[in-house]
């Protein structure tokens, strides 16, 4: 019977599609359970270092680390850190939506705004819609050096250091489960302080040995740690956001195919009571 | 008893939280001991032992491979490079790292760098140093 032909190949083609997508939530799951592993190793450091940080940048120390000191804002960079691949929904869009608001706010202060892109995403995003890109890192990959991220936009925190850009922040997306991933920008440098009644007074660390030295030595630690962790935490938000992606459009599928059964034995039922009503009405004629 | 709060966290995990009475750790210029209600203190660590002495009395070792302790009020903060449990640390590798780093430093071959294998020698000689350290305790 050659009814509803056209139904059964579109019924064929979104079930080949749906066992696509549903291999590509099983890979996202388990890549997933990896990368928030290691996502949850580095969290106590990075969340520890950043409260040292805190009251270091709370005290009035002896000596005052370049990272420390606020300046008057004249120009601005960020540091966006994305995904290298797509369908993950909208976990990328999400995170540029808020950060393409904030530069419009600076630039109609009169501010200008460098990026340092992390991931191709962000790359091909800010290419098409404009900003002035001093660095980007493509092809980040699962598994990041250090030294791959921390070069790459070294020229960053070069230029914070050298006084051309005057605040620094990073824009990635913050875990906050499966189902939900939070855009989040927040100010790398200079280092802010610690919110807290306790530490109004002025008071300073015992330094041993040496101030300039054990500063210098954190506050490279906190940026490393800073980026890093936002990396990983970032392509956990990835995993999980495509793991999710993934099992949306598995279960669209199953709808579609479903609606399209309906339709196609609608039609095939309606074909036979048609073939019938003809055979009887011929046989009623003669 | 009077206590402070003491963290341990290293790149990897965190690997300590909770009350203590004391801390003692190995800092750049010396030993360390630090008791609740110690000055705001910053300091780097060299590669050695960091013994707790918890609430109940008992101690706790652990190794830390360096990095840095900060003490505010009522708490102390140890980021360590690399920290493990004085129990996970291995004996017997422990050992051979430290013969190695000694074999090179004695043979110097061509393509030898000297802060590496005297980096080398020293975290190895800090971790049989903590692992003396809680043979001690056990004893």
């Amino acid at each position: 019977m050659a009814v509803g032909k056209e139904i059964k190949n579109k019924i064929g083609s979104f079930e080949n599609m749906q066992k696509i997508t549903s291999a590509m939530q099983m890979v996202a799951a388990s890549k997933m359970r990896r990368t928030q592993d290691r996502m949850r190793e580095g969290k106590p450091y990075a969340e520890r270092i950043r409260q040292v940080i805190g009251h270091l940048a709370n005290s009035s120390p002896e000596y005052r680390h370049i990272y420390m000191e606020t300046r008057d804002v004249e120009r601005v960079g960020y540091i966006v850190i994305s995904t290298d691949r797509g369908l993950c929904g909208g976990l990328n869009i999400n995170l540029f939506r808020p950060l393409v608001k904030e530069m419009a706010e600076w630039h109609a202060k009169g501010i200008e705004v460098d990026l340092g892109l992390l991931g191709n995403k962000a790359a091909d995003f800010f290419r098409s819609v404009g900003g002035n890109i001093v660095a980007a890192v493509r092809n980040v990959g699962e598994s990041p050096s250090l030294s791959d991220l921390i070069g790459g936009i070294k020229v960053m925190f070069d230029a914070y250091e050298e006084g051309a850009v005057d605040r620094l922040f990073i824009c990635s997306n913050e875990f906050v489960n499966t189902m939900t991933q939070k855009p989040t920008i927040r100010q790398l440098l200079p280092l802010s302080p610690e919110e807290g009644e306790a530490y109004r007074h002025r008071w300073d660390y015992i330094y041993e040995p040496d101030a300039r030295q054990l500063i210098e030595g954190l506050v490279v630690r906190y940026i490393e740690s800073q980026v890093y962790q936002a990396v990983v935490e970032n392509s956990a938000c990835e995993q999980a956001a495509k793991m999710m992606a993934m099992k949306a459009a598995t279960e669209n599928a199953e709808t579609l195919i479903d609606e399209l059964t309906l339709i196609y034995n609608n039609a095939r039922q309606a074909a036979i009571t048609q073939e019938i009503a003809e055979i009887v009405g011929g046989a009623a004629a003669v | 008893m009077a206590t402070i709060h003491c963290d341990i966290v290293s790149a990897e995990t965190e690997i300590f939280s909770g009350q203590v009475t004391m801390v003692s750790a190995t800092g750049t210029v010396g030993e360390l001991g630090i008791l609740p209600g110690h000055a705001p203190l910053l300091t780097g660590l060299r590669p050695g032992p960091v013994q707790l002495r918890l609430e109940s009395g008992e101690e706790e070792v652990f190794f830390a491979s360096g990095g840095f302790l900060e003490v505010q009020p009522g708490m102390v903060t140890i980021l360590a490079d690399t920290a493990a449990r004085a129990e996970d640390l291995d004996e017997a590798a422990a050992v051979e790292a430290r013969e190695a780093a000694e074999r090179a430093l004695s043979e110097q071959a061509a393509d030898f760098d000297f802060s590496v294998a005297a980096a080398q020698l020293a975290e190895a000689m800090a971790q049989q140093r903590t692992l003396d350290e809680l043979r001690k305790r056990r004893r």
